[in-house]
């Protein structure tokens, strides 16, 4: 389980890495972010790109900005950056450290970063599926420009996405939920730490003393991608939290979705994983 | 920056305080540059996929999987490893624990081990026993079941607090 | 910790191994390099099964720093790789060749190796080795009706068989017949430290050497020699650390034959270390059994009879333990219970997978498992307790020794000692079983699925025959202790330093433990079966004892007093029970014992002896084991939240020790229980090839495990009275778990399968609760 040989790049600003992805990815260059998925692949022979690109050396990627109602974050930025409470200011920064943990483990989240993930477009990725319940922006750049891509846009399958290959995902925008807006969080895996089977986001704000406004319900590890549920969200806006109310709320996501199978997960088990995890992650948030 | 493949770089590696020279491939990872040419064979390998933490090391102080890591990337780093714990004849509280806590048996997990609780109290000497049992969920054991691994960790913890107070 | 104590048998005192382990500088088959090394790199079988048409070499002979390729034509000589306990005609058509030559049988299988300046190198160049296979229909069900792997070579390669009355007239004349079909998935012991295996020809000495040997190092030496047909003495085996065995590491493999051929034949020393994945198929798996099961039981619950049916994946090929599993499987199965009459048929079949072997408690953990589903099952079916019905059926301490016409690892089944319903009261009343009824039923009340299981298990341990040890006092007063023992993490050195220190009033740490190398020692037991502790601290009691009287003879001229009147105190021969009074040191008397000493005379020089202990029977430990299993009816996912080991252990050398045994190997026994199995697709693929498919437990998946550590039965077949606890933590782990989730979920015998997946749990909780809930609607309507 030694990796197959390669040439080792280390750009140390945005553009030298823009301008090496844009000549070596037609040849199969990689970006090497935290490594934490890239790696283990490189290791079983599966991956064997010729260039990396190592953007760690990268000062402007490393960090965490606010600007005005909108967080971004730096490519270079790792899971445990998320760890530290108001690393992300309010509500979406409660909701971040909710899900962290849930990350792999410790010594993974010193390394693995938040770009990294979402470039990774695990379906089981904790943060692809916040990205996607917040809304966020995928900021892709190439020599040919910037793009900001919709996460609803970005996630195209299981391990696929819209960013083309010489394009460096250089942050992730994600906005500022408003105060008060209440976040939980739920996952299965088979241990704590393993790839989630099913996750489930939600959010919502109570307006007008006790009723259910702008309600955000996500769903990943379910489906090839993860992706936020307008039914099961209708289900819960206007509503009065309550068991009931959660319940059929979870039963909206688990009829709305389309599960993958795998040899130890069948559909309706996953199906059912999504029911409890919605409900698990209402009830988290109240 | 290395223009070919199979060409070995030089890099220097500050491992326990002392700087380790090397020409090595860049693909070769941190672990196999340690052990093999740094002479520290304490940090072990046990799946060369990021899952088991037998080759967790400090890395500026974080626990890492040096595993997952190329050598040269940790070119300018502080890495910490098993062999670096104790101070002279002095073993670190951590060691002292697991000894007297028979946290260990066939020793193999047991750097690993160290490293990552050693990692995460130098930084968080208060973590709660429910958060440091999610930390020690990171690496595995096949011996002892850990519940010697938490007993030693919390009796270290106490003591290393202790020194600090 | 009683680290200043005379008395060291038993006392819980820290390990000698410990220090270079926690300091980094243990010595595992990775840190041993010699210079001028080569690294190999097996390539191995994709397929589970084909005929192998071709291997082309010539890329990877091409490349810089490759040194040979091997294929099945480089090394015709060398036979197939032999049984450890000899020749056996029927099934020597089952065993594996170092490299296959015409057939792969199971994905993994080696079929060429390559050697490199380094392991990257070596690894490059194994991708560049193009295998030609014609891949056949791969044979997957061990149960399926017996076909041919090839013409002439059946899947059913043996059927054990053992039993003993009349079973037949049994199941007529029953009450009551209970049958079950249960089955075990396909585990193993999975180490942390891959294998490894280093071999160095020292032409100057002509003697071959194979470091990273592990488990049983003499009785490899022998098999090794024979393959390669050199002399005993021109083959040695070398123990360092061991980074776990648990059954697995230790048994000679194909690679290490190979190494040593090649040392031999390149000149070179050569290392090689296996990586994770090539562990997940290349190494020993084991477990995989399926039993249809069936009780005649009398009107009170009691056995009349057990018939066992059951059919054994042994993988492609039977390795070095030959059929040893199935036939320890069928002599353990009765386990602690009276059984008038018994039958058994364990059918060894081979399939296109890994190949199997032991893993620790192998043939209980399956055995336990069955007979113990078996016994929750006919309480359920006649309405007694789990409890009622096993202690009606518990074999009596006045009926010890306890013969049964079976056999087990070659030995007949005697148990030696036991006071099984004793051991099941003080586990009852230590759990307080009363209270934790009534709390696990409000909770059922409540609509948790909780419950609770029990699991009652003889071990065996401390297999014969015979195992020796030479003590030798230097004159610096270090006692050193040279075992033919192994050390594969479990204390052993410790352990045998307590029994010598002891004999010898001296502090264990004063002690040297040599294991694990044939250039010491001529004999050697190893590390398997659970028999270190038992054969090699008994051997090193005798020993200590010859040693002792030495010491006292010589120290009693030097003192001018009777032996009889000396004792030795903290290292020094005294008057026994004077304080203060003449004293002289065993390094002392070892200086007036040396071959020129003047006050030596007629003795022997040196302060050493040798001992030997011999034993014609096992010894039987015995285990209660109490689980409360909640499943959680959102996920199906089973947490254990309380877990009860009751051992007697007959006599406990070091409790601390025991218990780390016990508590460690309970957390393996969850793991095949509820997280590990090696799956396969319809190809014969393997799919459980990472730590990320394969599930070993975690921190957070091992419940506290509490210990019930009792001495109420001296073993009475060895002087110190011990029995093993190696495997008694595993043995019952599947059939007390089983017993919990069963009870939890309220329906009677729905867990047949190991490991008890939440998927399959969830579906069943969810089918009951929409009973439930129409039931509930029903009856408000």
């Amino acid at each position: 389980m030694k990796p197959a040989r390669f040439c080792y790049h280390q750009p140390t600003t945005v553009d030298e890495a823009v301008a090496l992805l844009g000549q070596l990815a037609p040849e199969d260059g990689r970006i090497l972010a935290g490594g934490q998925s890239l790696v283990p692949t490189m290791a079983f022979r599966m991956a064997q790109p010729p260039h990396l690109i190592d953007i760690n050396g990268i000062a402007e990627l490393a960090g965490i900005e606010v600007d005005g109602d909108i967080v971004r974050i730096g490519a270079c930025v790792r899971h445990t950056a998320f760890e530290v409470a108001g690393a992300v200011p309010g509500a979406t920064g409660v909701w971040l450290r909710k899900v962290v943990r849930h990350i792999a483990h410790y010594p993974i989240r010193t390394r693995g970063t938040f770009c990294g993930s979402v470039a990774n477009a695990d379906p089981a990725s904790e943060w692809c599926c916040a990205v996607t319940a917040i809304d966020g922006r995928i900021v892709a750049r190439s020599a040919s420009g910037v793009r900001r891509i919709a996460a609803n846009q970005f996630f195209e399958g299981v391990m696929a996405t819209t960013r083309r290959d010489d394009e460096l995902v250089t942050s992730v925008e994600l906005s500022l939920l408003p105060e008060g807006t209440r976040c939980g969080f739920a996952e299965f895996s088979r241990r704590p730490g393993d790839f989630a089977i099913a996750m489930a986001m939600a959010s919502y704000r109570l307006v007008d003393g006790n009723r259910i406004a702008e309600a955000r319900i996500a769903v990943g590890g379910a489906e090839p991608m993860p992706r936020r549920i307008a039914q099961a969200e209708a289900e819960l806006n206007g509503k009065t939290p309550s068991t009931p109310v959660f319940a059929a709320v979870a039963d909206a996501a688990a009829a709305a979705i389309d599960p993958m199978e795998d040899s130890n997960n069948t559909a309706d088990y996953r199906r059912g994983l999504v029911r409890t995890m919605t409900l698990r992650a209402l009830e988290n948030a109240a | 920056m290395s223009g070919n493949p199979s060409d070995k770089v030089e890099i220097a590696l500050d491992v326990n305080g002392r700087v380790h020279h090397a020409r090595v491939e860049p693909r070769k990872t941190l672990v196999d540059v340690i052990r093999d040419d740094c002479g520290q064979t304490g940090t072990h390998i046990g799946c060369e996929h990021g899952v088991c933490g037998a080759c967790t090391v400090l890395l500026d102080g974080e626990p890492v999987r040096s595993c997952l890591m190329f050598a040269v990337q940790a070119q300018g780093c502080k890495i910490r490893t098993v062999e670096g714990l104790q101070s002279g004849n002095e073993l670190h509280p951590m060691q002292q624990a697991f000894m007297d806590h028979h946290a260990l048996q066939c020793g193999f997990c047991t750097p690993g081990f160290l490293m990552l609780a050693v990692g995460v109290l130098e930084k968080r000497p208060d973590i709660s026993d429910e958060e440091m049992l999610d930390v020690l969920s990171s690496n595995l054991c096949r011996c002892t079941g850990y519940q010697n691994i938490i007993k030693a960790v919390k009796a270290a913890a106490h003591t290393m607090k202790a020194a600090d107070d | 910790m009683t680290e200043t104590a005379d008395r060291w048998i038993g006392a819980s005192v820290t390990r000698l191994e410990d220090l270079p382990l926690v300091t980094g500088r243990g010595r595992f088959a990775g840190d041993i390099d010699f210079p001028h090394q080569l690294h190999m790199r097996i390539v191995r079988s994709p397929y589970a099964h084909g005929r192998l048409k071709s291997v082309d070499a010539a890329a990877a002979l091409a490349m810089n720093g490759v040194a040979a390729v091997w294929t099945a034509k480089d090394i015709a000589d060398l036979p197939p790789i032999e049984f450890r306990e000899g020749p056996n005609e029927n099934l020597s058509p089952y065993r594996q060749a170092v490299l296959a030559a015409e057939w792969v049988r199971y994905v993994g299988e080696p079929v060429a190796a390559v050697f490199a300046e380094d392991a990257y190198v070596a690894e490059d160049a194994a991708e560049c080795v193009f295998v030609n296979i014609d891949e056949l229909e791969p044979v997957l069900d061990a149960a399926a009706a017996p076909t041919e792997l090839r013409p002439g070579l059946g899947t059913e390669s043996t059927v054990c068989r053992q039993g003993y009355g009349n079973v037949d007239t049994a199941f007529r004349d029953a009450h009551t017949i209970v049958e079950l079909d249960v089955s075990i998935g396909r585990h193993s012991a999975v180490p942390l430290e891959t294998r490894g295996a280093i071999g160095r020809y020292d032409a100057a000495r002509d003697v071959l050497e194979l470091h990273g040997a592990a488990k049983v190092p003499h009785r490899n030496r022998e098999s090794l020699a024979r393959m390669l047909g050199r002399s005993t003495g021109g083959v040695h085996l070398y123990e360092g650390h061991v980074g776990g065995g648990f059954g697995v590491r230790g048994e000679i493999y194909p690679e290490d034959v190979l190494v040593l051929v090649a040392a031999l034949r390149l000149g070179r020393p050569v290392k090689w270390l296996e990586d994770r994945r090539e562990h997940m198929i290349a190494a020993n798996q084991s477990r995989q059994q399926r039993h249809r099961i069936r009780a005649a039981i009398d009107g009170d619950g009691r056995l009349m009879a057990i018939d066992d049916d059951f059919f054994h994946d042994q993988g492609a090929y039977l390795r070095t333990h030959g059929a040893r599993v199935v036939d320890t499987t069928c002599g353990i199965l009765p386990g602690p219970y009276r059984l008038p009459h018994y039958r058994v048929a364990g059918h060894v079949r081979m399939t296109n997978k890994t190949p199997c072997a032991t893993y620790r408690s192998p043939g209980r953990f399956e055995s336990n498992f069955a007979r113990e589903r078996l016994m929750d099952a006919i309480a359920d079916k006649l309405g007694l307790s789990r409890i009622e019905v096993r202690r009606r059926n518990l074999i009596a301490a006045s009926e010890m020794p306890f013969e049964r016409p079976l056999v087990a690892l070659g030995d007949d089944v005697v148990y030696d000692s036991g006071r099984y319903e004793a051991l099941l009261d003080k586990a009852l009343a230590h759990i307080g079983w009363d209270a934790l009824q009534r709390d696990v039923a409000s909770r059922r009340a409540a609509g948790e699925y909780v419950g609770l299981g029990v699991a009652i298990y003889v071990e065996k341990s401390g297999l014969g025959p015979t195992d020796g040890a030479r003590i030798n006092i230097h004159t610096s007063g270090e006692i050193e202790v040279i075992t033919g023992g192994a050390s594969i993490g479990q204390g052993f050195e410790t352990v045998v330093a307590q029994v010598c220190a002891e004999m010898l009033g001296s502090d264990y740490r004063q002690v040297r433990v040599v294991h694990g190398r044939t250039d010491r020692i001529e004999y050697g037991i190893g590390a398997h079966a659970t028999r270190a502790t038992v054969m090699t601290a008994n051997a090193a009691a005798v020993a200590a004892k010859k040693v002792r009287d030495k010491a006292l003879d010589m120290a009693a001229q030097l003192l001018q007093a009777d032996a009889a009147d000396l004792d030795i105190v903290g290292g020094c021969v005294v008057r026994t029970g004077m304080i203060g009074g003449p004293a002289i040191s065993l390094g002392d008397i070892a200086h007036h014992l040396r071959p020129t000493s003047s006050t030596r005379g007629e003795r022997d020089p040196g302060l050493s002896a040798e001992g030997w202990f011999s034993t014609s029977h096992m010894t039987y430990p015995y285990g209660v084991q109490i689980a409360v299993a909640k499943i959680d009816k959102g996920t199906g996912a089973v947490r254990i939240e309380k877990l009860l080991i009751a051992y007697d252990i007959g006599r406990a050398i070091n409790p601390m020790l025991v218990e780390g045994q016990l508590v460690g190997g309970f957390a393996q026994g969850l793991g095949g229980s509820l997280l590990e199995e090696f799956r396969y697709d319809e190809r014969g693929q393997p799919l459980s090839v990472t730590f990320a498919d394969y599930l070993l437990p975690t921190a957070q998946d091992v419940p506290f495990v509490d210990i019930l550590l009792t001495e109420d039965a001296p073993s009475g077949v060895n002087p110190l009275g011990i029995k093993g606890a190696g495997e008694g933590g595993i043995a019952a782990a599947g059939a007390v778990i089983a017993s919990a989730v069963d009870d939890a979920l309220g329906a009677s015998g729905t867990i047949s399968h190991l490991p008890i997946m939440p998927q399959q749990l969830k579906m069943m909780i969810d089918a009951f609760e929409a009973t439930g809930a129409a039931a509930a609607s029903s009856g408000s309507g």
